[in-house]
């Protein structure tokens, strides 16, 4: 009984081996598909995956409208304070207040892309960026204000 | 048709004829070991570039590809780099030992050089106990990685050369026993006598199933003793930095590496020459006119071919095998290769005896 055992163990083994072996024998002679990216020199053709998290962006559409309600889902949610909303009051022409963004601050400085903060939002007024060249000679730049000049909340957004 | 055999006929006939006997013997000395070196020095080139092509290739990326075409002159660069660089000696090193380590280990890999026949009748050193010798040298240079692990005065160091020593001790007796099971066919113990004896056909061929089992044996035996992944314990980059070579810089540190390689080669071309028939060409049995036609690829290109075909399958298993603990490392040793190599060296002997093989 033991010598079976020990005879159907050393032939899994070398099966599973053999078969690893295949895998890796397979790769080296169908030499096609190649992860490599050759980042600065296909800079303009480079192809991101979808789900590449890259910064944090507020989306404005063409009439620099977004979706943000202000109601700082995303600031809670951001587990090492990256984001600060600064809210402000417009007032309604019938008389009542109405909340608003004032400045959407992002530390991209502080940010772990964890996307949190894009999963948080209700209304998914935020999302990732592509871009990745984040570099920039003083830390004072990297604190961004996502929402335009001038934007205001889409009608219909609540 | 060039042959090896004839260049070396005209060296020795030349010295001998311009200088009395010492002298042409002395520079018969210093040129074999100055080709030892060149060859040491291009294996080591060759064998590193061929590495990160074939790990790149085989996890489909690119590899080395900056510094000349197809990257060729990486590891040219690479060597730069580390002549240049500063070989540092730490405080609390035994400072004789430390340096000595490196050219123990080199030295180690050039003493297993001599007896391997590179081409028909191209040799260091002919002698009668070949595999013996063999056997007995190689196991020498874990003597320059236990030096090395001791006299840096580091715990990690230290560490990697004990698992270097443990790992030598056991997988020395079934590379040993499976070298044995050739001796056993062949009758000699002689390096060119295997050989002549592989004539009529390789003994992997001739000695089909038990040739087969002490064929892997062997190169496993040998990838462990080589201290390569899957059986990296003395270094385990992951677990000790870099084992036994954590101290050392520079080019010393470039000896260590070199000689990683070029026991590679060593250990390949053992195996070449012991199951595939060294510089012997393709032969199958009678057919005399495909026998002939083989005969006219030099013997030194078939022999380098076998050993650079071995050395790709011991880079394949390096990036394909997962890593083994040092306790499952002694365990397929002591539970596996030794009980099953010494029932197969007793099979070869029943083959031998009863003349079963081809």
């Amino acid at each position: 009984m033991f010598l079976t055992n020990y005879i159907k163990e050393v032939y899994g083994a070398v099966k599973s081996l053999l078969k690893g072996m295949r895998m890796t024998g397979y790769y080296f002679t169908h030499h096609k598909e190649i992860i490599t990216e050759q980042y600065p020199d296909n800079r303009d053709t480079l192809k991101l995956a979808e789900r590449f998290r890259g910064e944090v962006v507020l989306i404005h559409d063409e009439k620099n409208e977004h979706a943000c309600t202000g109601c700082s889902a995303c600031e809670i949610a951001c587990p090492n304070g990256t984001i600060k909303i600064i809210n402000k009051f417009d007032i309604l022409p019938d008389g009542k207040r109405k909340k608003a963004i004032d400045t959407f601050v992002y530390h991209l400085e502080l940010c772990t892309m964890c996307n949190l903060c894009i999963e948080a939002c209700p209304t998914d007024a935020i999302k990732m960026a592509q871009t990745f060249e984040h570099s920039v000679f003083d830390r004072s730049k990297l604190t961004k204000k996502l929402n335009n000049e001038g934007s205001k909340l889409r009608e219909g957004v609540e | 048709m060039f042959s090896l055999e004839g260049a070396t006929g005209l060296i020795h006939q030349w010295l001998y004829s311009h200088f009395n006997p010492t002298m042409a013997l002395l520079t018969e000395f210093a040129l074999v070991g100055l080709s030892a070196i060149t060859l040491f020095a291009l294996l080591g080139l060759s064998l590193v570039w061929m590495e990160r092509k074939v790990a790149a290739v085989m996890q489909i990326r690119l590899g080395p590809n900056r510094v000349g075409p197809k990257g060729i002159f990486q590891t040219t660069a690479d060597t730069l780099k580390l002549i240049l660089k500063e070989g540092l000696v730490p405080d609390g090193a035994d400072k004789l030992i430390f340096n000595l380590a490196p050219f123990v280990v080199m030295i180690v890999a050039m003493l297993i050089l001599a007896p391997i026949a590179f081409a028909k009748k191209f040799q260091i050193w002919d002698i009668n106990i070949g595999v013996l010798y063999l056997s007995a040298i190689s196991s020498l240079s874990v003597i320059g990685i236990f030096m090395a692990g001791w006299a840096s005065n580091n715990k990690y160091s230290l560490l990697g050369a004990m698992r270097s020593g443990a790992q030598i001790v056991s997988y020395e007796l079934s590379a040993g026993l499976s070298v044995l099971s050739i001796v056993v066919m062949t009758g000699s113990l002689s390096i060119n006598d295997i050989i002549v004896s592989q004539q009529n056909g390789w003994w992997i061929f001739k000695a089909h199933i038990p040739a087969l089992i002490s064929f892997v044996i062997f190169i496993i035996a040998v990838t462990a003793e080589t201290n390569r992944a899957p059986f990296d314990m003395a270094e385990a980059e992951s677990e000790l930095t870099a084992g036994f070579h954590t101290e050392y810089s520079g080019m010393r540190f470039a000896l260590f590496f070199l000689a990683e390689y070029i026991n590679i080669f060593i250990v390949c071309a053992i195996g070449a020459t012991l199951f595939f028939g060294g510089w012997m060409p393709f032969h199958i049995g009678h057919w005399q006119s495909f026998n002939h036609i083989m005969d006219y690829i030099p013997s030194s290109l078939w022999f380098f071919g076998k050993t650079i075909g071995l050395i790709f399958l011991i880079m394949w298993f390096r990036w394909t095998f997962p890593r083994l603990r040092i306790d499952q490392l002694l365990n397929l040793e002591w539970k596996y290769l030794l009980p099953i190599s010494m029932f197969n060296l007793l099979l070869m002997t029943i083959v031998a005896i009863m003349g079963w093989h081809f």
